[in-house]
């Protein structure tokens, strides 16, 4: 098995057997669309209208929450400093690893969004669009969040400073996302344009993440 | 003496005490007739005397996004050089960056109010702006969590560089999308759609502000230097003393 295969399996494990598994995140996302019917009323009319922001919002939330220890961990038990001296470039180990986060991650909240946006009235249409829009999505939000968590690895509060420093950069993927699953549902709007342009800013991000992460990675470490 | 020297940061300590007196006279007196001067441009003839809060705006606008420029450039000097005044240039860049962009924040809205009927839209103008806010603060909060300078220096130089993507946006903003803020009018192809007499002023402004922000810059750069000398001092006094 190659070195990076052999991270991924490993992280892919780490993530299912410690702090709780993979499903924890779900868990995360249910709770959160739960409570917005408690906030707004359960007007089934309303919270079929915001359901696609609301579901897109909560997996933002659900994604950022697992970010917090991706590399924390591994700096605590001082497996990244041996990942650092590895001979496998720093730049595939962290989308290897970002890789990883998503299919923990990112995955099962977009196999669990349809079940849950039953909860918020939504019907087959959206629900389509919300699976579609959150795939092309989330792996922004994963390798966007790769940065913000490289560069928190040191810190004792990191993981308040994560989301300060992440959700700003996070708004683009959601203004297209949630506008893209808007247009499945409403057919109001162009559905093209704004997911092509949530899956160029994933593309790009695909791109960015992995190099700005091990460029701070690089930094923290020394 | 090069540029070159002014690295150094005793030599820099040097420059600023002399230029500093100078510049911020010459601040004070562009500013008095950058004002001067906005208060005589006639009002519009839609939007009265609110056309001279745009005076403001403006500038504050373009110089929220210059110090987000500079700071780009100074992170490049960081994470290239390690150069330790490349640091402080950047530490002391962002407060005084977050205060322009409030400032043209909180102006837009006082205008807004009257002239559009409310102090926020969530326009992709606005919204760009607020987020280079939020990336202001967020950068700001990095600099005080990591208590290291020169590792806070190289966090934030990545963050800044990733941040800067904002600032394309932030001036295409108007163009891409159909937004209620109006689009480009002084920097355009085909010239300036501004009429002379309100341009002239808002020039005159813009470069006030620009004197101002260096005026700031320096003297916050040199208080940084000093900051980190009585640091240094401290610590070395904390280990002769145990």
């Amino acid at each position: 098995m190659t070195p990076l295969g052999a991270l991924l399996i490993r992280d892919m494990r780490l993530a299912v057997r410690v702090g709780g598994g993979a499903l924890i995140g779900v868990l995360f996302f249910l709770v959160v669309v739960t409570l917005v019917p408690f906030a707004i009323g359960p007007d089934l009319a309303l919270l079929k209208r915001i359901g696609p922001a609301v579901l897109w919002l909560a997996a933002l939330l659900a994604n950022l929450l697992a970010l917090d220890r991706l590399f924390a961990v591994d700096h605590e038990d001082g497996s990244l400093d041996l990942l650092l001296m590895s001979r496998s470039p720093l730049e595939l180990v962290v989308a290897v690893k970002g890789l990883a986060h998503w299919l923990t991650t990112g995955l099962p909240l977009v196999v669990a969004a349809p079940l849950i946006g039953l909860l918020l009235n939504l019907d087959g249409a959206a629900q389509a669009g919300l699976v579609v829009t959150l795939l092309a999505g989330t792996p922004a939000l994963t390798f966007i969040g790769l940065i913000g968590a490289a560069i928190a690895v040191a810190l004792r509060r990191g993981g308040l400073l994560l989301a300060v420093l992440v959700l700003p950069l996070t708004v683009p993927v959601l203004i297209f996302g949630v506008a893209a699953a808007n247009a499945v549902m409403t057919g109001a709007a162009p559905f093209g344009t704004p997911f092509t342009i949530l899956c160029a800013l994933s593309l790009a991000s695909l791109v960015v993440g992995p190099f700005a992460a091990a460029a701070a990675l690089r930094q923290e470490i020394e | 003496m090069s540029l070159l020297d002014l690295a150094n940061p005793s030599r820099f300590l040097k420059f600023a005490d002399r230029v500093l007196p100078w510049l911020g006279g010459v601040t004070v007196v562009a500013l008095a007739f950058g004002l001067n001067q906005a208060m005589g441009a006639p009002d519009d003839y839609q939007q009265g005397a609110t056309v001279k809060i745009m005076f403001l705006h403006v500038p504050s606008a373009w110089l929220g996004m210059m110090a987000w420029g500079i700071m780009s450039i100074a992170a490049l000097g960081t994470l290239v050089w390690r150069h330790p005044l490349a640091d402080v240039a950047a530490k002391t860049a962002a407060p005084i960056g977050a205060a322009f962009t409030l400032l043209c924040l909180v102006t837009g809205s006082l205008w807004g109010r009257p002239e559009w009927g409310t102090y926020w839209v969530w326009d992709a103008r606005l919204t760009s702006e607020l987020v280079l806010f939020l990336l202001y603060l967020g950068v700001i909060a990095l600099w005080r969590t990591v208590e290291d300078p020169s590792r806070a220096a190289r966090a934030a130089a990545i963050l800044t560089l990733v941040g800067a993507v904002d600032l394309p946006i932030i001036k295409f903003s108007v163009d891409w999308w159909n937004t209620l803020h109006q689009g480009s009018s002084v920097f355009r192809m085909g010239g300036s759609t501004i009429y002379p007499t309100i341009l002239v002023p808002l020039l005159v402004m813009a470069v006030a502000f620009t004197l101002l922000f260096v005026t700031l810059h320096i003297a916050a750069m040199r208080n940084e230097i000093l900051r980190r000398r009585v640091r240094t001092l401290r610590l070395m006094q904390a280990q002769a003393a145990s």
